[in-house]
């Protein structure tokens, strides 16, 4: 099920941002994802603040050399993932 | 031959073996640690200190029954302050409200909650105390605090019947992880084997279960299973590797690659009290026994899977087949892997399913000694 455009992703209670050995990394219980370029652009927009369409279009403007519908689909499906492992809501 | 070691990701902290529980399933050592012993404060923060410098990412504060320490608001506040994520695994008391709120303004990220049962019977004949009604409590006040939220339902034999209501908790509750974990069979668990190994109708009915719930649950709880590796095909890549991701440090600070390795006679133990965490990590004996390939047998010497299992774990292996070093006889591919075959036949003949309906013959996880002796008295709780 796809997010929808008008919602806020939040960080879950217990995910947060770190940063180990110079690598940003998402923590979580008994996970951590390490976040680079784009994945990292998305994870410091889920603030509870951002909505989805403008987290997409906002990293449009930043890659704008990529396709803009696939710069859209890897945000969509990088949230949904991040929402089935539960490491972030959508407000 | 020394293979250089990838840094650890996580360090297992057990804290000390004092727990209020006796669950017959605990997978600590038979041979518990006093508490004469148990690592101080100071201790522990420097351990914090040198595992986030390792490289390390998480801790797990657990035991025993880690709010057992009266210092565990120090110990939270220490590791969180060392830059690590802070996962505490616990039985859920002693605890009131008041010590929850305190526990995550200390900075707990996570919260992993056991429980034994669905009901206060089953788990009042697992943990051989009154102790569900508390962990009911502790669901209602975590909906009031900022911090992950996991259900850890231990199944076995006694149990596994109890899937349905046992998910109807977790969605009444805050928790957004569930674990549906089968017992694995070390310490306490291994002596009580018999009694605790489901019948294969029994697993797959679970799955099944389970199977439905992740897929109706999504994006709002995840749940996830680990199967008695008995019945797999193939072994669990243990610990993921020996030496490779995690360190677990006991109550008196010796430095294991697993919660089992004390079984395994010919390993020596480095201890905090006396040497760096990297360097036992990387240079110890007990880290460095089972790293690389050089002491696989046949057949994970040549075999495709060496890479994603290790050939499976070692304590299992001197368990089951009496080597340490053997293939994991769990393995299809194991030349002891009959020995499994036999321990499944007999939790399935007949008699033995019958007697999922009566209260087996025990034996309760017993308190640590209370001072520097054998004797299991009975200690303060």
């Amino acid at each position: 099920m796809q997010p929808h455009p008008n919602s806020c992703p939040r960080l879950a209670p217990g995910c947060r941002l770190s940063e180990n050995n110079q690598q940003r990394v998402l923590l979580m219980p008994e996970r951590a994802f390490r976040l680079n370029g784009p994945s990292l652009e998305i994870v410091e927009r889920c603030d509870g603040k951002h909505t989805v369409q403008q987290i997409i279009t906002e990293l449009q403007l930043l890659y704008s050399k990529a396709e803009p519908k696939k710069v859209e689909s890897d945000i969509l499906d990088y949230l949904t993932r991040l929402h089935e492992q539960r490491a972030i809501d959508f407000e | 031959m020394h293979t250089a070691p990838t840094n650890p990701l996580a360090l297992i902290a057990e804290l000390t073996h004092r727990c209020p529980l006796h669950c017959v399933y605990c997978s600590n050592p038979v041979e518990l640690q006093s508490r004469a012993n148990e690592l101080t404060t100071e201790t522990w923060s420097r351990v914090f200190k040198e595992a986030a410098e390792l490289g390390v990412l998480q801790a797990d504060l657990t035991g025993g029954e880690p709010l057992a320490r009266t210092d565990i608001l120090d110990l939270v506040r220490s590791a969180r302050s060392s830059g690590l994520y802070v996962n505490l695994i616990t039985s859920g008391l002693p605890l009131d409200e008041a010590r929850l709120a305190k526990l995550v303004e200390a900075g707990l990220d996570h919260l992993q909650l056991s429980f034994q049962g669905a009901d206060p019977q089953t788990a009042e004949e697992i943990s051989g105390t009154k102790t569900h009604a508390q962990k009911l409590k502790l669901l209602e006040w975590l909906k009031k605090v900022r911090v992950a939220v996991t259900l850890n339902f231990v199944i076995h034999r006694r149990n596994i019947d109890q899937i349905d209501a046992m998910l109807a908790i977790a969605e009444s509750s805050s928790a957004t992880r569930v674990e549906f974990a089968n017992v694995q069979y070390y310490g306490w668990a291994f002596a009580n084997r018999e009694r605790l190994l489901p019948a294969r109708a029994q697993l797959d009915r679970s799955l099944e279960i389970l199977k439905a719930a992740q897929e109706r649950l999504r994006g709002k709880i995840k749940i996830e299973y680990v199967v008695p590796d008995y019945y797999a095909r193939f072994p669990k890549p243990c610990m993921g590797g020996w030496g490779r991701k995690l360190m677990l440090i006991t109550p008196t600070g010796e430095a294991l690659p697993c919660h089992a390795a004390q079984i395994i006679p010919e390993l020596k133990f480095e201890n905090v009290k006396g040497r760096g965490l990297r360097e036992i990590w990387e240079t110890s004996e007990a880290f460095q026994k089972f790293r690389g390939e050089a002491w696989m047998q046949a057949p994970c010497k040549t075999c495709d899977r060496r890479e994603l299992d290790f050939g499976g774990c070692r304590c299992q292996a001197l368990l089951l087949a009496g080597d340490p070093a053997a293939t994991d006889p769990v393995c299809s591919l194991a030349p002891t892997r009959h020995k499994v075959d036999a321990i499944i036949a007999a939790a399935n003949n007949g008699a033995r399913s019958d007697q999922t309906l009566t209260k087996p013959d025990w034996l309760y996880r017993l308190n640590p000694p209370s001072v520097h002796s054998s004797a299991a008295v009975d200690d303060d709780h």
